[in-house]
């Protein structure tokens, strides 16, 4: 393979599988069907595009499991793929770890950087500290879960661009999950405050410092609602607020709100024909992105991702 | 931002709406007659042993337990919790697992157990997490290996 990282995350997430398929691993673990939830984005468990406070396997108390994912997202202008894996610990702690590539499409032609994609690596941890989203259905108390991503671009045709408008190459987020089934109704609520300096989640770099914009740590809220239909299939929303702090720095470049970012939802729908296996279909509204070239257009599209959960 | 979380808001708000409207309209004992009455919850208690004595993960406790016993007293706990006229008047959840080693992998394939009985009644899907959700706490008791 072209690049040593993706060669690296690949072993890693083969490593991550291999620790799956121990036998240990392969004894019948417990969880309830889909209140694993599904993978995010970034690999951690979740919905798509942000992360819950659930252990992400099928793993419950005093068991160890897996997930390994494939998320394919198209929007008017770019391209994202992600893999990855995770592992869950006895319902109490997740380690994960993703692969992003994003196709730059137009912008990067226009950069004169045709071909151009943007890499990154994210390695996640989460915990959970109180709580049980499922089963506590007499209290309104939710399952929290504190979590870390670890995220860090590769080296791309756009270094000097990122270089010159004051953003990193990797950046840390930090946050905090609320999730709360209530199972009379079907209904399940997630609130997420993620600490983060992430432009496009990092796809564009982390902070920007150009004409003094401001590049420190944003607090940024992130919701989903989803809605047992029946035991296998979950609908719902999701909505990521994200910092803009290039939108700044753009301007400073000379290129006016060229570099403005927007929030991220979607609506979804998720289906778990066994305990194995879900899929999950999405409209996903990423807002503008590098609306400099390409005609402000929102970047709207359709995101499927398939998980193997053990 | 503001239309989609507005938006939000609002299904939110008419789900919980919509489910507190039905208690009251349907009254007290609605979730009772959904199971069926006493002839439903029999039938499904029937069907739930079979069910846990069928599947290993559930069958070291109930091959041989008092499965009549057990019976009986789950269509009294489940006619009590959906709001019929019926007494549990079996031991309490903690007395009653207190001498079995149950951990939440078990405690959660007696749920889906469960649900595999409902679904063969033909229980609505609301109506089975009304009932579960009423279930759900009592694995603080149940669940005896943490």
């Amino acid at each position: 393979m072209k690049h040593p990282t993706m060669t690296t995350t690949a072993l890693a997430a083969a490593g991550l599988c291999c620790a799956l398929a121990s036998p240990l691993a392969q004894a019948d673990t417990g969880k309830l069907l889909l209140t694993g939830g599904v993978s995010t984005i970034d690999g951690a468990a979740g919905g798509g595009l942000t992360p819950w406070a659930v252990i992400g396997s099928n793993a419950t108390e005093g068991e160890i499991g897996g997930t390994a994912h494939l998320t394919r997202v198209n929007t008017r202008d770019y391209g994202l793929t992600a893999y990855g894996a995770a592992l869950g610990f006895k319902d109490r702690f997740e380690l994960s770890l993703a692969r992003q590539d994003f196709n730059t499409g137009i912008t990067g032609t226009s950069l004169g950087l045709p071909g151009l994609h943007l890499r990154q690596n994210i390695l996640g941890a989460k915990v959970k500290l109180a709580g049980d989203a499922v089963l506590d259905s007499d209290t309104l108390m939710p399952q929290i879960a504190a979590g870390v991503e670890f995220k860090s671009l590769d080296s791309s045709g756009l270094d000097a661009t990122l270089s010159a408008l004051g953003a990193k190459k990797s950046g840390t987020d930090v946050y905090v999950s609320a999730t709360k089934l209530f199972l009379a109704q079907g209904l399940l609520l997630n609130g997420t405050l993620r600490a983060t300096k992430a432009n496009q989640n990092g796809l564009l770099g982390f902070g920007a410092t150009l004409g003094g914009a401001n590049s420190s740590y944003r607090l940024q809220p992130e919701l989903s609602v989803a809605y047992l239909l029946s035991r296998k299939i979950a609908i719902g929303a999701e909505y990521r607020a994200m910092p803009n702090n290039l939108e700044a720095a753009g301007r400073a470049a000379g290129l006016g709100n060229g570099l403005r970012s927007q929030d991220w939802k979607d609506i979804f729908i998720a289906w778990a024909p066994t305990k194995n296996v879900s899929l999950t279909l999405a409209y996903v509204d990423l807002g503008t992105i590098v609306p400099a070239t390409t005609g402000s257009r929102r970047q709207t599209g359709t995101y499927l991702s398939a998980q193997l959960a053990f | 931002m503001k239309k989609i979380l507005t938006a939000m808001a609002l299904a939110l708000a008419s789900l919980f709406c919509s489910g507190a409207f039905a208690q009251d309209m349907m009254g007290q004992d609605q979730l009772y007659k959904t199971f069926g009455e006493k002839p439903g919850l029999t039938r499904l208690m029937d069907d739930f042993m079979t069910r846990l004595v069928a599947d290993e993960r559930t069958r070291p406790f109930f091959e041989k337990a008092n499965q009549q016993r057990i019976k009986e007293q789950l269509v009294d706990q489940f006619c009590q919790l959906g709001g019929g006229p019926c007494v549990y008047k079996g031991a309490d959840m903690k007395s009653a697992h207190g001498s079995l080693d149950i951990n939440k992998a078990q405690f959660n394939a007696l749920v889906e157990v469960l649900q595999q009985a409902m679904d063969a009644q033909g229980i609505p899907f609301s109506a089975q997490n009304q009932m579960l959700a009423k279930l759900a706490p009592m694995n603080r008791d149940v669940i005896t290996v943490r």
